[in-house]
């Protein structure tokens, strides 16, 4: 993912470190028995494990929520900031270094509510990041309130006759957002398919958007309850440039093909159905990235105290 | 220096002159003003230039609304301010005059060069506004010079619309006896990015312009530059905090427009990527302080410049580059509000919300430049200060400053002024990421790449390993680190500087760009014979020491401040109710001592013969505390 030259010191990395699970683990996690957020941390785990990432050159920033307590979980370097403001500060961060491997975790209500103006824009930035939205469907951390993902109808705290509104989908709207160059779907109960996924996020360049389906047993216990009990309910996007994850082949039967360059046949099948759908939307490998076209140019002191007084002599008397 | 000196009588040799050029908005006053400007600069002379803007980008002609141009005033000695009344006005109509005399922009007996083709012109209505304006101002002893402006500019050009500006610079010329050569090099500067036929037509129309008033204007003011002066270099704030911010080794500007601050990122889009950095255009203000977070805790020194209603937006992510220890630098252009407020023009009411704009206790360091000089050199003060201390600084400048051109003299530049790398070596098991030192509370930062260093930075309250813990013991002492750096960075500041005698019967104190004219207003009293001093501050948090100890020597002290404040003997208005001007109100609580404050919200830089008045009426009272 990050082939830049490390502008800020030399991260030559030491060819005999090989990093096992320990060296990933942070604070024990304190999200509820049964909560979906546990499943994504493993996987992430697995990816760092995998992929073996300095967990020194590694960056996980969220914004706050159940699910942005994630980088607390972990042992890589992490920034758990304001409500739904993990994109600006991760756009900061890949900006000035674009040699970090940066991981960005925020919720529903954080991504598609308080920070939508950064997701839309953070997607047509197109960094070279990995983007997780953790989709419960509601407010977690505050107590049940709905969220822009609630279904229709579901009672929440705020709106206990039910939420007024059709719920906005997450994969529709960045699909149609300019610049838009990985967008998928998994789950956390399928966790090779969310594993796999991850790790086709990792690889890809650009912004990989990654909308995770996540069980909150506390608050919205029945929303994926088919989905989890009828592999039948989950359509699997399938194709040879798609993700893979063959473990799962033989229980999620339910299957359709689709070919992950074509935007068209990616927004239709984003349309919210009946079934659940996991796998590859969208990728363009393509898309100019923002940090390629912006990059910050490396220069001494002494080479901008000269670049500077040039600048002083237009304005000389 | 090669001025052209002349023997005619006429010439009257003066220590300074206020001359305004106003115009319906696109007539290109401001490229004449800006011009005469440089030249004047140029030769040495003191001078302080400042943009008289419209509200609407394109106002009705011919209104008073549409009054746009530029206010130059040069002297011999350095200028600070942009003085009282105009006493030279060059008005291509009646109309935009009229705004100027109705706003008291002009002296009793001001000489007025104006565009004499309305008077006679063949639409009756346009006469008859003509004659309508000339008596509302016939009250005034205005003298008047009628200039075929129009006319004169056609035999060069179709299209007047485009050319009378450099006619006007060439009567300015003439009459302030301006060194041509350097008007004509000027010109080809300016219009440097236009075709040479159009910068051989606007030196043409210069030219006849001087000719013009040679054989037509009865008089000639000269303002002759001083001997010698170091090398100097002529700019507006914004340029200065962009420069400022390049040499101070900032090299990420994230911001999003907003007007008066929105020219610094124009500047520096033009220049950055060629000096080693980069203007990132965010989607909101919420957005840019975001990346500016982002790209310091990161490691890169990073900034966001914005004006009232963006510091606003702006107001979370401080409060969580505070908890968090984050240094980020901070640019507010201010301008008239609440809301939306007076965008382009000047006020100085951010002052509070930059101290106490954060919920929760966000202490935080607060600058305010008061000159062009200042606001390049506040830049790398900022920058050193944020760093050390991990810490957010707010630079506070105006409306006044972003678009006020001044020389000063060219900053020696110093290439220590990019403070070193932070230190990335390795971090050892027992080091934490929040090693408060007990006395100093500062600790060092860990920064991503740096080995070992890994822990996660959070806006929850949180202990020396940045773990979130509640534990009352825990806030308390970090509560405590946070704002001792403040008291630590206090111990080493200077008291402000007294200007005149260090006891007296009134003190004027002053932050920001209002101190050339409370300078000014102080010294004129002085030399009335009234016993005024005065102070400015340049730190407003932490404040510099020794205040209390100046105010003693007072028998009043006052702030003069560009915000509200409730006039005493005003409806309703008690000692008790009475809502103070901002630096005021922070002095009153931090010394104890009576503070008066005389505050005013025109939207225009004060006029140091306004402050004069209320010096002397206040004396006159002779209410000593
Ligand atoms: C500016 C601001 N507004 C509101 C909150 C309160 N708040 C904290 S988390 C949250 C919503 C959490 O929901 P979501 O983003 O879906 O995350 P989840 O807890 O479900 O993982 C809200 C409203 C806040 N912290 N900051
Ligand atoms: S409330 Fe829901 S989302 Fe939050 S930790 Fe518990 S189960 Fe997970
Ligand atoms: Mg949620």
């Amino acid at each position: 993912m990050s082939d830049a030259v490390c502008s800020l010191l030399s991260c030559a990395m030491d060819e005999e470190r090989v990093f096992g699970l320990s060296e990933y683990e942070g604070a024990p996690a304190r999200w509820c028995a049964g909560c979906g957020d546990h499943s994504i941390l493993a996987a992430a785990q697995r990816l760092l494990v995998e992929e073996q990432l300095a967990p020194e050159h590694t960056v996980f920033v969220s914004g706050i929520g159940c699910s942005s307590r994630f980088p607390h979980y972990l042992k890589t370097y992490g920034f758990h900031g304001i409500h739904g403001r993990a994109l600006p500060v991760a756009t900061g961060i890949k900006l000035s270094r674009p040699e970090l491997d940066v991981f960005v975790v925020m919720g529903d209500g954080d991504c598609c509510s308080i920070g939508a103006g950064h997701w839309v824009h953070g997607i047509r930035y197109n960094m070279n990041m990995v983007v997780l939205l953790m989709d419960n469907n509601i407010y977690g951390l505050t107590k049940n309130q709905t969220s822009p993902t609630t279904p229709e109808g579901y009672a929440s705290n705020t709106q206990p006759q039910g939420s007024y509104l059709a719920p906005l989908n997450p994969l529709s709207v960045t699909l149609g957002v300019t610049n838009a160059s990985f967008v998928a779907q998994t789950a956390d109960w399928v966790p090779a398919h969310l594993f796999a996924t991850l790790k086709a996020a990792y690889r890809h360049k650009g912004l990989a958007f990654v909308r995770i389906l996540q069980r909150c047993p506390i608050w919205t216990p029945d929303i994926f309850r088919q989905a989890v009990i009828d592999p039948e309910r989950t359509q699997v996007l399938h194709h040879p440039a798609g993700i893979e994850a063959p473990e799962i082949d033989e229980i999620y039967t339910n299957r359709i093909e689709h070919d992950p360059s074509d935007l068209d046949a990616a927004r239709t099948f984003a349309r919210t159905s009946e079934n659940v759908r996991i796998g590859l939307f969208y990728r363009d490998a393509s898309r100019p990235r923002y940090e390629e076209t912006r990059h910050l140019p490396v220069f001494t002191a002494e080479q901008r105290m000269e670049a500077l007084n040039a600048e002083l002599d237009r304005h000389a008397v | 220096m090669t001025t052209r000196t002349t023997a005619s009588p006429r010439l009257e040799t003066l220590p300074e002159h206020t001359v305004e050029v106003v115009s319906d908005s696109g007539e290109g006053a401001q490229k004449c003003g800006q011009i005469f400007g440089s030249v004047s600069a140029k030769m040495g002379n003191g001078c302080w230039t400042v943009e008289i803007i419209p509200a609407e980008i394109q106002p009705p002609a011919r209104t008073p609304g549409s009054a746009s141009g530029v206010r130059i005033r040069i002297g011999s000695e350095p200028i600070t301010n942009w003085g009282d009344e105009a006493r030279l006005v060059v008005a291509l109509n009646e109309q935009v005059l009229l705004a100027r005399h109705r706003m008291d922009a002009l002296a009793e007996d001001a000489v007025i060069l104006i565009e004499d083709m309305w008077a006679t012109h063949s639409d009756e209505s346009i006469r008859a506004a003509w004659d309508a304006a000339m008596k509302e101002m016939s009250g005034r002893a205005y003298r008047f010079v009628r200039v075929p402006i129009e006319q004169q500019t056609l035999t060069l050009t179709d299209n007047p619309r485009h050319g009378k500006n450099m006619f006007i610079l060439g009567l300015l010329a003439w009459i302030y006896d301006r060194d041509l050569a350097r008007v004509r090099k000027q010109i080809a500067h300016e219009f440097r990015k236009k075709s040479a036929e159009v910068i051989e037509r606007n030196v043409a129309l210069m030219e006849l312009g001087v000719s013009w008033a040679e054989a037509n204007v009865p008089f000639r003011f000269a303002v002759p530059p001083p001997d010698e002066q170091p090398e100097m270099v002529v700019m507006n704030g914004n340029q200065a905090i962009a420069l400022g911010a390049i040499a101070a080794g900032l090299e990420l500007c994230a911001m999003y427009p907003i007007t008066p601050a929105t020219s610094v990122s124009h500047y520096l889009g033009e220049i950055f990527d060629s000096v080693g950095g980069i203007v990132h255009q965010a989607e909101d203000e919420i957005a840019a302080a975001g990346v500016a977070i982002g790209a310091s805790y990161a490691g890169k020194v990073a900034f966001t410049v914005t004006s009232g209603p963006g510091l606003a937006l702006k107001t979370e992510f401080i409060g969580l580059a505070v908890m968090a220890e984050i240094p980020l630098v901070i640019v507010d252009v201010q301008r008239g509000g609440p809301s939306t407020g007076m965008p382009t023009k000047v006020e100085q009411a951010d002052l509070l919300a930059a101290l106490y704009g954060q919920p929760g206790d966000a202490p935080k360091v607060v600058l305010a430049p008061s000159t062009m000089e200042e606001c390049f050199h506040c830049m790398i003060t900022a920058r050193r200060i944020a760093e050390a201390l991990r810490c957010v600084v707010v630079v506070l400048t105006d409306a006044n400053l972003a678009t006020g051109v001044t020389p000063f003299p060219r900053p020696a530049l110093d290439a220590r002024w990019h403070s070193r790398q932070p230190d990335q070596r390795p971090v050892t098991e027992t080091e934490r990421p929040y090693a408060w030192d007990e006395r100093l509370g500062l600790s060092r930062r860990f920064i991503p790449g740096q080995r070992g260093g890994m822990h996660t930075l959070t806006g929850l309250a949180h202990d020396e390993a940045s773990h979130v813990t509640y534990a009352a013991d825990v806030n308390q002492r970090a509560s405590t680190m946070r704002s001792r750096k403040l008291a630590v960075l206090q111990s080493t500041l200077l008291a402000p500087p007294i200007v005149g005698p260090a006891e007296g019967d009134l003190l004027l104190v002053g932050w920001g760009s209002t101190k050339g004219a409370i300078e000014e207003a102080a010294a004129r009293a002085r030399h009335e014979g009234l016993a005024v001093s005065s102070t400015h501050l340049s730190f407003l948090s932490p404040m510099q020491p020794g205040l209390k100890e100046i105010f003693k020597g007072f028998n009043q002290v006052m702030t003069v401040e560009l915000n509200y404040s409730d006039r005493p003997g005003d409806p309703f208005i008690t000692e008790e109710n009475r809502r103070r001007g901002q630096l005021s109100l922070l002095l009153r609580a931090q010394t104890l001592v009576d503070i008066d404050c005389w505050t005013r919200v025109p939207g225009q830089p004060l006029r140091p013969g306004q402050i004069l008045e209320e010096v002397r009426e206040r004396l006159a009272k002779g209410d000593a505390r």
